[in-house]
Order: C-alpha cells, then structure tokens, then sequence
C-alpha cells in the first residue's frame, strides 16, 4: 500500500563495473524498452517508404514534422544540425512518460538522477554549443545588453546564477510532475482498496468515488506526459537558440 | 525540410552530444563516488532503504546514470543515423514529387492553353476565309443571274419576235383565205340569189374592194 513503492529499483542482473554498481535493472529495462519502441516505430513505420504513407508512417513521420517544427520555431533554422538530439530528447522523455502510464510498468522519468542526467546533458550540449561557435565571447551572455555598467556586480551572478540553475529546473519539473502524479494514481487507487477491505459491501458503493477519480486523473496524466515531454524539448530548443544566438 | 540532417555537420554535433554524454557521465561518476560509499551495501536497490524516496537512495545512481547514458546515446546513434535521414528521405521525395506533378500541371495547362489560342486563331482564319468564300459565291451568282437574265431576256424578246411575225403571217393568210372563201361564197350567194354567174377574177375583185375599204 505505500504509494512509493513504485519507484522502487530492483537489480535484475547483476553488474559491477570498474567499483560501481551499474546492475540491469527494472528502470535500465523500461529504457531498453523505450528505445527500442522509438526505433521499431520509426524504422517499421518507414519501412515501405511509402509515398502515401500507412498508419504507422504517418505516426512516424508526424512525430518527426512536429519535433521538426518545434525546432524550426523555437531555435531557429540555424539549429537544423541539433534536430536529431532534441528528436532523441523528445521521443524519450515521451515514450518514457507513456511507458509510464501502462500499469504495472516502470516510469524512469519520474528518478530526479534520470531527469538531471538528461537535463544535465542538454546544459553541457549546449554551453559547448555555445562556447565552439562564440568562444569567449559566450561570456558576454551574463551581461545583458543596454544594462548600465554599474548593475554588473549585481546582474552577473543574478545571470550566471539562472544559467546554472537550468539544468536543475529542467530536470525538477520533469521529474516532480511525473512522480507526483504516479504517487497521485496510487493514493487514489489505495482509498478504494481500504474503502473496500474496511467498510465491506458499503466499500464497494464509496470506493467508486476514488475510482472515478482515478478514472480523471489517468486521463490528465496522459496530458501531462506529453505536456512535459514537450515543455523539456521546447527549453531544450529555446537554449539551443540562446547558444546560437547570445540574446 | 532540405538538408536537415546534412552529414558532414551531423558528424560534428554527434561529437558534441557524445562529449556532452561522456562529460555527464564522468561528472556524475565522480560526484557519487563518495555517495556511494554511505551506501555500502549498494545493492542496486531501495527495497531496504528505511522510508524517503526511493529517488534519492544514492545507491541507485551509478546504474541509472550508466543505463540512460547507454541507451539515450545507443538512441542519439540510431536516431541520427538511421531513423531521421529515413523519415527525412521519404518526406523530400514526397515534396519533391508533388513540386514535380504541379510542375507539370502547369506546363500542360500552358501546353493547353496554347492550344487552345492556335485552335482558336485558326478558327478565327477559317470563318474569316468562309465569310470571303460567301460573298464571292454571292457575287458570283449574282452576275451568273444577271447574264443569264439578260440572255434570257433576249431570247424571250426573239422568241416574241418571231411569235409576232407568225402571228402576222398567219393573219395574213387567214386573211387571203377569208377574201377566197368570201370569193366563194359572193359567186354561191350572187349565183343563188340572182342567178348570175359571176366570174371568179370580177367576184375576187369585188371582194378585195370591200375588204380594201373595210380596212382602210
């Protein structure tokens, strides 16, 4: 009954690499999973080439317009060359998030290490991003321009403070939502297993109130897994053009 | 989307994610390397972890790390790679057919329409010519009618011609025969009557002197 429970890791197999435990576990299997759906989709769905394209290469190719025109909108054309990785960005968090959503799975997204890694990645990405096209002059980013020169004492840190918090607010929202709303679903499903086993034939009657409830909330979740999957790559995207652009 | 995932650039930045990767996974390494060791019994699992969140058991973090490095860039890899240039290929060919067809349309409708101005410059040729071909046939007829009114005409005019002069042929013979006949019919009527028999030459004589003065 305890709602945590589900975040729990279990070693599947067992592996230590060079004094860390790196064991298989439920998590690295639902992102094998993952992974492996993405390409399948991807590769089977364009399988034909089609030039009137099945259901499947329709799907395929949507997912690939949208993620394309995320990128062409929000990072500019400059970032053609960066699709791919927030493409990969995208398709995981998605299906990670959806993955989610069968039960008796394993949300990865909802571990703040997974969602920092990532985030963590995109913040590396993009400052050597960032630092090969503008060298130094990248640190002329924390200084806004027009502010008067006196404001830098106080606007630097304010700037580079921001900068060095994205990753961290990347990686919270993305992971705060995903398991607040797992944690959510389990609460709600554990009223109507007490209503049931404490208030017998009567349980059966009020335990449908937590019921409907979940019923909504399961609905909303599956907004809120695509709704972060996307909030993470339109940032992504957003700091990508910063990269490129410096403001 | 034309050269969205251009190779020589895709090359660069695939270095630059795989750095990011390595970079994260090194610096994680080395931040949890002392987590790790307040957890020693790492175990790869929070099962026995007394309450808290299950996410922030340091001993689950080197694998999670080493897992999602592994398979996000095994998905980097394949995505870059395979999948996108794929989907990516399909897409320009798609374009390119459709700018094809309606490149084509409009050289047909050009090819049409072109057409259409010749036949219909021609058309404009053939009524022009049939309306030439219509007046001269009009006007030849015309002349036609007027020459053969004319011999017509002429005709009618010999035929009345020679109508006439048998009209007065014949009156005249008509005429000599009434004046033999009358001849007759004095020397009947004079032998009858007053029994006297007149001469044929003195009767005819008679006869024209009274036809002479009935005429005249």
């Amino acid at each position: 009954m305890d709602p945590l429970h589900q975040f729990q890791i279990h070693s599947l197999f067992q592996i230590v690499l060079g004094g860390y435990d790196v064991s298989f576990t439920n998590s690295a299997f639902f992102m094998v999973v993952a992974v492996a759906a993405i390409y399948a989709l991807l590769v089977m769905g364009m399988a034909n080439k089609s030039m009137v394209p099945g259901r499947l290469q329709s799907l395929a190719e949507m997912f690939y317009e949208f993620v394309a025109n995320l990128v062409r909108d929000n990072a500019g054309h400059d970032a053609r060359p960066y699709f791919p990785f927030v493409f990969s960005i995208f398709m995981f968090v998605l299906i990670g998030n959806m993955i989610g959503m069968i039960p008796y799975t394993f949300t990865f997204t909802s571990h703040i290490i997974v969602t920092f890694a990532l985030a963590a990645t995109v913040f590396v990405f993009v400052t050597l991003l960032a630092l090969m096209k503008h060298g130094l002059h990248f640190f002329s980013f924390f200084m806004p321009h027009g502010a008067p020169i006196a404001l830098a004492p106080i606007l630097i840190p304010i700037e580079v403070i921001s900068y060095v918090m994205r990753p961290v607010s990347l990686s919270i929202r993305l992971f705060a939502n995903m398991m607040a709303g797992h944690t959510m679903l389990k609460v709600f499903a554990g009223f109507t297993v007490m209503m049931i086993s404490g208030l017998g034939a009567l349980g059966f009657v009020t335990g449908l109130i937590p019921l409907a409830i979940n019923v909504a909330l399961t609905g909303f979740e599956f907004l809120v897994a695509f709704l972060q999957a996307y909030v993470f790559s339109i940032l992504t995207c957003l700091y990508i053009r910063d990269a490129l652009e410096l403001h | 989307m034309p050269n969205l995932l251009a190779k020589g650039r895709l090359a660069r930045w695939s270095g630059v994610a795989g750095a990011s990767l390595v970079t994260l996974t090194t610096m994680a390494g080395t931040v949890l390397a002392a987590a790790a060791e307040h957890a020693p019994n790492a175990a790869a699992g929070g099962e026995h972890a007394s309450g808290g969140l299950p996410q922030l058991n340091p001993a689950n973090f080197p694998t999670q790390i080493f897992w999602l490095a592994l398979t996000f860039g095994v998905l980097y890899y394949l995505m870059s790679k395979k999948a996108l240039p794929r989907v990516a290929e399909v897409l320009e060919a798609r374009q390119e057919r459709i700018s094809r067809d309606l490149a084509k349309a409009a050289q047909l409708k050009e090819q049409a329409e072109a057409i259409l101005a010749q036949v219909e410059k021609s058309l404009a040729g053939a009524r022009s010519e049939a309306q030439t071909l219509i007046s001269q046939a009009s006007a030849d007829i015309e002349a036609n009618n007027h020459a053969r009114q004319s011999t017509l005409n002429a005709d009618i005019a010999e035929r009345l011609k020679t109508a006439e002069a048998s009209i007065a042929a014949a009156k005249d013979e008509a005429l000599a025969n009434i004046r033999t006949a009358s001849t007759e019919i004095v020397r009947d009527i004079t032998g009858r009557l007053a029994g006297v028999e007149v001469e044929p030459a003195q009767a005819d004589a008679a006869v024209a002197a009274v036809l002479e003065e009935r005429r005249g």
